[in-house]
């Protein structure tokens, strides 16, 4: 098929967020049909695939950089891509996650691995990557191409903004949506 | 013998519009219909020219002057948007989303906040400047509201209106540049403010989730402010 040659090449990553960008994603429902004809989704939580492919098209990135492995991620999917998109409001501000930078690492990891915990108190280090000093929006670990607002960005905000940019149009998605809509 | 106030004419964006020159620019042009975003200006209150949302290019003048703060002249000719003006204003409401933290999706105050609309009206897709994250006390000293200084924008509201229409002046503003903060008293706890009459027009003319009422969730807290033009109606005060 030639289809896949005019297709454009999609991967979507869910970093520090709740996964809700995703859900308000798939929220667009039947319209996705529309879409399926012009992407190709080669990556993503949606996606068994372990390696980040290469010659991606779109990066829809949901969540703040919040440790090692995200910025490595955001790293990795920037070189192997033409247009990235910062989806809702944890990769366009930082949000939720951020909350934790005021408080410091030290007061977090006491709170939710000694005061909170009844047994096994321990701060984890094995198999899991380290958390940065501040949990900070992608465009300032890599450059973002287009911002959507959102907490989570609405459906619609997301089809349109994903229908403009198939028909080769960056739109505005300030029109469509804003922080914690 | 009371001073003359004479009638002048002037243009806002090529319209012909006539106002009193103990007017604004601001005044004249909501009279015309002619829309000036504004932060810290508030109908009611004293200008205080502060957050300079409301900056708009005067012919003739080579900065740009803030709409609330200026007064009409004969023949003035005001742009009230170009592309420097959209710019400036971007970039002060990203300076003020970096100072604080402001969570728009947990505040109190998502959905009818004015620093948030203005984000949007305004284009400001993201904060390009790195993030302070600053840690800010939230006063919950008071039984019926609250003090989250993570949302204050620093607009002033809140003092002119508990000064100039409670008359009690139980705020202030409390050191410079980027260390200001609201104060209640004399550095007080709000709860222990001995001057507070409990009366909350300082919460409902705060554009932000900064003064809240106790009690409210996300996207709960909805400011009414009718009380103010009806207050200065009732007392004649005409500005």
């Amino acid at each position: 098929m030639s289809d896949t040659a005019t297709k454009i090449k999609v991967a979507t990553i869910w970093i520090d967020g709740c996964s809700g960008c995703h859900m308000s994603f798939l929220d667009i429902d039947e319209r996705i049909l529309e879409l399926a004809p012009h992407i190709d989704m080669v990556y993503g939580p949606l996606v068994d695939l372990k390696e980040i492919p290469e010659g991606l098209d779109l990066v829809i990135v949901e969540g703040a950089v919040a440790n090692e492995a995200d910025l490595h991620h955001v790293l990795e999917l920037r070189k192997k891509s033409k247009f990235m998109i910062a989806l809702g409001d944890c990769a366009v501000s930082g949000n939720v996650p951020s909350m934790r930078n005021p408080i410091g690492q030290k007061d977090c990891f006491e709170r939710a691995y000694f005061e909170n915990a009844d047994t096994g108190q321990q701060i984890p280090t094995n198999g899991v990557p380290a958390l940065l000093k501040n949990a900070i929006p992608v465009h300032q670990a890599v450059k973002v191409d287009l911002f959507i607002q959102g907490c989570p960005p609405p459906a619609d905000a997301i089809f349109f903004v994903l229908s403009e940019l198939v028909a080769g149009r960056v739109p505005d998605p300030t029109k469509v949506t804003r922080f914690g809509a | 013998m009371s001073k003359v106030i004479r009638v002048v004419t002037l243009t806002i964006d090529g319209q012909e519009v006539t106002g009193r020159e103990d007017e604004t620019i601001l005044t004249v042009a909501r009279q015309h219909d002619i829309d000036i975003p504004t932060l810290c200006f508030l109908e009611g209150l004293s200008g205080w020219g502060s957050c300079r949302i409301c900056l708009v290019a005067v012919e003739g003048v080579p900065k740009l002057l803030p709409a609330c703060m200026t007064y009409c002249s004969e023949g003035m000719k005001v742009q009230t948007e170009n592309e420097q003006i959209k710019a400036y204003r971007k970039s002060i409401l990203e300076l003020l989303f970096s100072e604080r933290n402001h969570i728009c999706s947990v505040c109190v105050s998502n959905g009818a906040c004015e620093l948030q609309a203005l984000a949007q009206k305004c284009g400001m897709d993201h904060v390009s400047l790195p993030y302070r994250f600053p840690s800010y006390d939230v006063d919950s000293s008071h039984n019926l509201f609250r003090n989250d200084h993570n949302r204050c924008v620093l607009c002033t509201r809140c003092i002119r209106v508990c000064d100039e229409i409670e008359g009690a002046h139980v705020w202030d503003l409390a050191d410079r540049g980027i260390n200001a903060h609201v104060i209640s008293d004399l550095n007080a706890p709000w709860g222990d403010s001995e001057t507070c009459t409990n009366c909350g027009k300082c919460v409902q003319v705060c554009p932000t989730g900064a003064l809240v009422q106790k009690g409210t969730a996300v996207a709960e807290m909805h400011k009414r402010r009718a009380f103010l033009p009806y207050l200065n109606a009732m007392r004649g005060n005409h500005g």
